[in-house]
């Protein structure tokens, strides 16, 4: 799923790849929960909520990355929350134009990607101390990755849940929707599940670790 | 953020840069939304006409076109198209102009959460025509079936809401039955396992057609033929036309 | 119950709708802070004083931001006068309680990225409460906040001496933990319709 990134130099390349499977920032790093379970319900929303938390997350970090030796130290996080404020907003805003049946459907959790603790973490630890070019690969490669955690625990949710995927009915009408995964509990339950999946493959991984880094699917 | 001025800091810069950098990121920032919020004003004024119209034709079956009423105690105020935000009146109109019912808002607490409702109220036939519903959170499986089982919104296809003669309220209060016992029209016949959320179904659209059908009453002349009254008439021009399926002094 | 009355408000945003395990908000310090008794309590406070402050400077920005009808600031506004907010708690904590000061550590300033504080002042905008009506959601909602991370840490330290497969070690179990707790406060649900 990294193949098409080949142009990047290693660093850049590994940066990438790490966001997406080693550094995962919900499977691993345990940030942006919140809108990861709130709005997984089905795999549509959780896309268009990875989506949206990847535009803010790009678009911060390339502001922040080009400022960020005009900026002073002690007002850091106060700008850095104003850009990410700035830009949530206008998703937001963009996201209402476009759908409204999606904007109700993310509710107030679009506006809530400004404290998505992975984006303001990136922008703290990373943006702010690396050039652009690094910095965008690095934010593409966490975008995905929290694009693509979203998007499973979507899917499982919706496919046990609503027993469709993308609205597309999977098992026939006598399926008998299992309703516990399209609300709250299952959310956890379903992050849960995927943490030990996740932490076993890591675990079983790692011996190999040092022959070969690459090569796995997800 | 005076907090971040913490004095062991070395080389501190001084405060009128900090606030100067503050300022321009904030000011920059009020470029970016102003202008957003003014490029997307129109397309999301669009999509909640949309959505609402949609809503108000489901609630109405037969209507063409829709104005905007605001009713209060002191009147029936027509509004424009665009101020949907404040309108609680929907009046349906097919082709020809002629009116065939109205749509309005109704809310109640239900299991989760505020079940918020649009309903159709014919004037001719005196019931509810139609009915969907705008919000909920009911349970999936269970209390959401308010939105799709079929037995349930048959129940709206006319639902009795005559009013007393005194014109001050219902002549018979809607109530939910359990699922198969519906005997009267103003019934509504309930889901088994959605109890509360059914409840609350009745409940919102006892509560509000309790109180507007009365008020609404007394203005339904205005409502017939929506081209004749132009929003900046006064609401009490048109004495003379009464609607044909309205008569207060019915039986 | 009256659905505007301040109890049935304080107890929706306490039990019925708890943020972290109904609405999802607030789990990064959820999961983080969670894991001993004595730093999840202190937490809990800290999160309810912020609460109580943000939603009393919401209520006042947002009749503002209404009277000059620019309601699009609204979130910008929001998240910088939670920053501050969250700053005024840490300087008092600080200047009055050194000790607790030092327990909570790093994680008062992540209070700023807490969605549950900024997810409290939107919702209470959205559902245009009263002043009255705000404290009390604040309240509940606070409340409801430390309830969670409470349960969850009496949980958690009894879960060190129980034996988990190794994969399920501290997040995955704790995420399990959190499933079934939500799980019990959906029978909160029909409290009070």
């Amino acid at each position: 799923m990294v193949a098409p990134q080949k142009q990047f130099e290693s660093p850049g390349f590994d940066t990438l790849k790490e966001g997406i499977w080693k550094d995962n920032p919900v499977f691993i790093m345990l940030l942006g929960l919140c809108p990861a379970l709130a709005v997984s319900n089905t795999a549509l929303n959780s896309l268009a909520m990875g989506l949206a938390s990847t535009v803010v997350l790009l678009g911060s970090s390339l502001l922040i990355s080009m400022m960020r030796n005009v900026i002073p130290k002690q007002v850091r996080i106060a700008s850095y929350i104003i850009i990410i404020a700035t830009f949530v907003t206008a998703v937001d805003y963009t996201i209402h134009a476009l759908s409204l049946e999606l904007y109700n459907a993310l509710g107030a959790f679009i506006q809530l990607i400004v404290v998505n603790c992975m984006i303001l973490g990136r922008c703290e630890a990373y943006a702010s101390k690396n050039k652009v070019s690094t910095t965008m690969v690095n934010a593409t490669g966490m975008g995905a990755g929290f694009t693509l955690a979203l998007f499973m625990i979507g899917s499982i949710r919706e496919i046990l849940g609503f027993g469709t995927f993308f609205d597309i009915p999977l098992f026939g009408p006598d399926f008998q929707n299992w309703a516990i995964f399209i609300l709250p509990p299952g959310g956890f339950i379903v992050l849960s599940l995927l943490l030990a999946l996740f932490a076993f493959v890591e675990k079983r991984r790692a011996p190999a670790k040092t022959e070969k880094e690459g090569g796995h699917g997800s | 953020m005076s907090g971040e001025n913490i004095p062991e800091t070395p080389s501190l810069p001084s405060s009128g840069r900090l606030i100067l950098t503050l300022a321009t990121i904030a000011m920059m920032s009020g470029f970016v939304v102003v202008f957003v919020y003014q490029v997307t004003l129109e397309p999301i004024a669009r999509n909640h006409r949309m959505a609402l119209e949609k809503a108000v034709f489901t609630v109405i079956p037969g209507a063409d076109t829709r104005v905007n009423y605001l009713l209060e105690s002191e009147g029936l105020k027509r509004l424009d198209d665009e101020d949907i935000d404040r309108a609680n009146l929907f009046a349906g109109y097919d082709a020809e102009g002629s009116l065939i019912g109205v749509a309005m808002q109704a809310s109640a607490r239900g299991y989760a959460d505020v079940i918020r409702v649009l309903y159709g109220y014919s004037p001719e036939r005196e019931c509810i025509i139609g009915f969907t519903v705008l919000q909920s959170s009911e349970t999936p499986g269970l209390g959401d079936k308010i939105e799709t089982d079929p037995d349930f919104l048959a129940n709206f296809e006319c639902l009795d809401v005559s009013l007393n003669q005194e014109q001050t309220g219902l002549d018979n209060e809607i109530r939910a039955v359990r699922q198969g016992t519906k005997t009267e029209p103003w019934q509504i016949d309930g889901i088994t396992g959605a109890t509360i959320s059914v409840e609350a179904v009745a409940r919102a659209l006892r509560e509000s057609a309790d109180r507007m059908l009365p008020i609404l009453a007394g203005h339904l002349y205005e409502l017939t033929e929506p081209d004749d009254i132009s929003p900046d008439r006064g609401p009490y021009l048109s004495d003379s036309k009464v609607d044909a399926g309205f008569n207060p002094d019915k039986e | 119950m009256d659905p505007d009355s301040m109890a049935f408000i304080f107890l929706q945003a306490f039990l019925i709708n708890n943020l972290v395990l109904a609405l999802f908000l607030g789990l990064c310090p959820f999961v983080g802070v969670s894991a001993k008794l004595e730093t999840a309590f202190p937490m809990g406070l800290a999160v309810v004083c912020v609460m109580l402050v943000a939603s009393l400077c919401a209520f006042g920005i947002n009749i503002l931001l209404v009277y000059f009808n620019i309601e699009y600031l609204r979130l910008i506004c929001y998240i910088a006068v939670i920053a501050s907010a969250v700053q005024l708690v840490e300087m008092t904590i600080k200047k009055f309680s050194p000790k607790l000061f030092r327990m909570l550590g790093i994680y008062l300033p992540l209070i700023t990225t807490n969605c549950a504080i900024l997810g409290m002042a939107l919702f209470q905008t959205f559902d245009e409460y009263s002043i009255t009506q705000s404290l009390a959601y604040s309240l509940g909602a606070g409340a409801g906040f430390m309830l969670a991370l409470v349960l969850m840490a009496g949980l958690r330290e009894r879960l060190e001496l129980a034996n988990v497969p190794d994969a399920c070690t501290s997040a995955a179990i704790a995420m399990m933990l959190a499933g079934m707790l939500s799980m019990a406060f959906m029978g909160f649900a029909g409290l009070g319709g």
